[in-house]
């Protein structure tokens, strides 16, 4: 079939569609298993409430939080508004400390440059540090494709790599397991688990750091990722609680770091406003027991070789968009998560692989375009409620971004040859919003026919889109008459069909009724 | 003082009786109010919902109004802060020209006319400087912040203070209350299990109170929390700000 023109390319359209199914349904799909999930709740539920109210009472014990978070974004900002400077100092500070650096495009890039520094080692296994980075690009995956074994050594990482699982919260990743599942994982997957392993915390961890000492013990890779890099020093920073990190960065012979290009600060001092905003937005702790900072390699102390990867990924797509690019300035605390709605109710996995909960829905599009059904549907997973908003310490107005990036999308979508049901509905009701006389004889047969669908005064069942508001809620059936037809009956005035607000029609506000 | 009155759509075609009360209430104060039934929609909804072509022109359209109505009168008030809260803040990035752009609330331009329209209880205790309207209410009352009245407008305690000045009103304090309704405009279609999932709490919050009215300053959140309250046959009714602050014995 060779149909040119219109068709043709409206049946390429169609065709296109159905080659390429999504591979992640869009987020409201993907929520619904969470929703349902009793245990997931309950453990969100008690999570996010516990880290929220830490959260609010560390913040609380600093009378320049304000000032902090506003130190926080100022620096950020900066930096990335001078990022190429910043990534050429660190480039070269990293590599005068005896490190090595490599600059990858995308996920395909980074987790190629990974394995191939694996593979010259010669080794087959490497020790992992927790690290968000590595889940965005996958590279657990790529490591065992490429024959490596990669060991995660943060406690909730490793159950969720045991249980071949999903990470549902940035920094609690096993969140939504219960110490009963852990337990059964632990005696299922461990090599060598205790024969009365408990399900109690204490228990589970140790059984956990018994079998991470055997693996620490024969490791000669490590791969992390970091919280921060200093350009001018060409230092790396990460936060932990475990020691687990600590571990994997001075143990092996050989550490790889990769690090988003979004993570540099200038200088050391840079850190001591992020060292506050940090730990208290995400743990809600003062400090982290771990804080370990390296720089380059050093003769008879730590790993003999030191390779950073700096990674775009889709970044440098985000600091394009000036409203977009207050994104990058995350610091990955996770404070948004805990105090939205929406998250608290489906976890992280419905965001997607890359970034869940606020910030997941502001990133993940900006890095990967908004093009995928998913991606797309992600900005629209948010009430726009802003309790994210008020806890960012580096003061995203996230909300703001969302908005905007629904703006892309739509233009996205005008480019389709054939409109969606939702732009043709939203372009007529634009349409009759725009003439006070279109909009009257709108409203006077909405209400009409509202007034026959309703029964005791209420409208219980709509059809279309409508529905989905009716499937559990109510709508109350609308008036007989309008505020502007009962201003009229006030101002004693005789009510005309289409007078109102017509396009050169009586000017009724120029109207006054006085009082009394 | 002359005041204009921005309806809203929403209410204009849904809740009537708020803006009746609106005028009832500050007649009853004193002051004059005027309205131009030439306005329509502020274009919230196409803003939040990414259509932002429709939305500027459903701006444009209501800045003539607006100033035209401000021409007139000392300022504009509404009985909706999300609607109060799209024309003083989203329109300065939606229509900069109309509406001065700035990227920081903290640097908006005071004289700017988008600056002078009013949430009804910013207007109230703001401008009026009353919390005590002389209404008299006989009811068990909880109050719901709204997310636009709490963190876009900052309204913090305003309309409770005008609620405790209510004769007769016995004011339950909400558990949970700063948390959303779930509503989110379209939101509430696009992800209406999560949706449902949010008000679902918010109506057992409600419920534990004992409370027999729920009330906010946005009847689009009280229409999605009192549509799940009405499906469930809970006995528990909504009322606008207004509404209340109307009564009198």
């Amino acid at each position: 079939m060779n149909a040119r023109g219109p068709l043709g390319e409206w049946l390429a359209a169609l065709r296109t569609a159905d080659e390429s199914p999504p591979t992640v349904p869009k987020f409201a799909v993907a929520a619904r298993d969470a929703l349902g999930d009793t245990q997931l709740r309950r453990n969100l539920r008690t999570a996010t409430a516990t880290m929220s109210r830490l959260r609010v009472t560390a913040a609380g014990e600093l009378d320049d939080w304000a000032e902090l978070r506003a130190a926080g974004q100022a620096i950020k900002d900066h930096t990335l508004l001078n990022l190429d400077t910043y990534l050429e100092e660190l480039e070269r500070s990293v590599t005068e400390a005896g490190g090595m650096v490599h600059w990858a495009r995308d996920a395909d890039d980074a987790c190629a440059i990974v394995t191939g520094l694996v593979a010259a080692t010669g080794q087959a296994e490497v020790v992992k540090v927790k690290s968000m980075v590595g889940q965005e690009i996958g590279l657990n995956d790529a490591l065992e494709a490429a024959g490596i074994r990669p060991y995660e050594t943060e406690l909730a990482e490793l159950i969720v790599q045991l249980g071949a699982d999903r990470s549902t919260h940035s920094l609690l990743p096993a969140i939504h397991r219960s110490r009963a599942e852990i337990r059964e994982l632990f005696l299922r997957e461990l090599p060598d688990p205790p024969a009365d392993l408990g399900d109690e915390p204490a228990q589970l961890a140790a059984a956990a750091r018994g079998y991470l000492r055997d693996v620490f013990r024969t490791a000669k890779v490590a791969i992390s990722g970091a919280n921060f890099a200093v350009a001018d020093t060409g230092t790396l920073v990460v936060l932990e609680a475990e020691g687990n990190g600590r571990m994997s960065v001075t143990l092996p012979e050989t550490l790889i770091t990769v690090i988003g290009i979004e993570k540099v600060v200038p200088t050391w001092s840079d850190l001591e406003v992020f060292l506050q905003l940090l730990p208290r937005s995400s743990v809600g702790e003062r400090m982290t027991p771990y804080v370990s900072t390296w720089t380059g390699v050093a003769p008879g102390d730590g790993p003999r070789a030191f390779h950073l990867v700096l990674l775009d990924n889709g970044r440098t797509n985000a600091l394009a968009d000036e409203v977009g690019r207050a994104a990058l300035r995350c610091i990955r605390c996770s404070a948004c998560l805990d105090v939205c709605p929406v998250y608290e109710r489906t976890g992280g996995a419905a965001y997607g692989p890359v970034h869940p909960g606020p910030i997941g829905a502001i990133l993940t599009p900006q890095l990967r375009g908004p093009e995928s059904p998913h991606d797309a549907s992600l900005p629209y997973a948010s009430t726009l409620c802003g309790a994210c908003a008020d806890v960012c310490p580096v003061r995203i107005d996230i909300p703001r971004i969302l908005v905007h990036l629904r703006g892309k999308v739509i233009e996205s979508r005008r480019r389709r040859p054939v409109p969606t049901p939702e732009m043709a509905m939203m372009r007529s009701v634009a349409w009759t919003l725009g003439d006070g006389g279109r909009y009257e004889a709108a409203l006077r047969q909405t209400t009409r026919w509202a007034r026959l669908v309703a029964r005791g005064g209420r409208i219980q069942r709509l059809p279309g889109l409508f529905g989905k508001w009716t499937d559990a809620r109510d709508l109350p059936a609308p008036p007989k008459e309008s505020f502007r037809v009962r201003w009229q009956h006030r101002a004693g005035l005789p009510v005309r069909r289409g007078a109102l607000g017509a396009p050169g029609g009586p000017r009724m506000g120029r109207l006054r009724r006085s009082s009394g | 003082m002359r005041v204009g009155l921005f309806i809203t759509c929403f209410n204009d075609a849904l809740f009537p009786g708020t803006g009746e009360a609106v005028v009832t209430l500050l007649e009853r104060l004193g002051h004059e109010v005027a309205f131009d039934p030439a306005q329509t929609c502020c274009g919230q909804l196409h803003w939040t919902t990414g259509y932002h072509r429709e939305a500027a022109g459903l701006a444009r359209r209501f800045a003539e109004v607006c100033t035209g109505l401000l021409s007139e009168n000392d300022l504009v008030v509404t009985p909706s802060a999300s609607c109060a809260a799209m024309v003083r803040q989203a329109y300065p990035q939606l229509v900069p020209d109309l509406a001065g752009a700035s990227d920081t609330p903290d640097a908006a331009d005071p004289d700017a006319w988008h600056e002078n329209v009013y949430e009804l209880s910013e207007f109230l205790v703001d401008v009026l400087g009353v919390t005590d309207v002389g209404a008299y209410f006989p009811h068990r009352v909880t109050y719901h912040p709204t997310c636009h009245s709490l963190r876009a407008l900052g309204l913090g305690d305003r309309p409770l203070r005008l609620l405790r000045a209510v004769k007769g009103l016995d004011l339950v304090e909400l558990p949970g209350a700063d948390e959303c309704c779930g509503f989110g405009g379209t939101f509430a279609m696009k992800n209406a299990d999560v949706s449902v999932a949010i008000v679902a709490d918010k109506i057992r919050h409600i419920r534990a109170t004992t409370a027999d009215v729920v009330c906010a300053v946005d009847n689009s959140c009280l229409t999605h929390i009192g549509g799940a309250l009405s499906r469930l046959r809970s006995g528990v009714r909504v009322m606008h700000l207004a509404e209340i602050l109307a009564e009198t014995r």
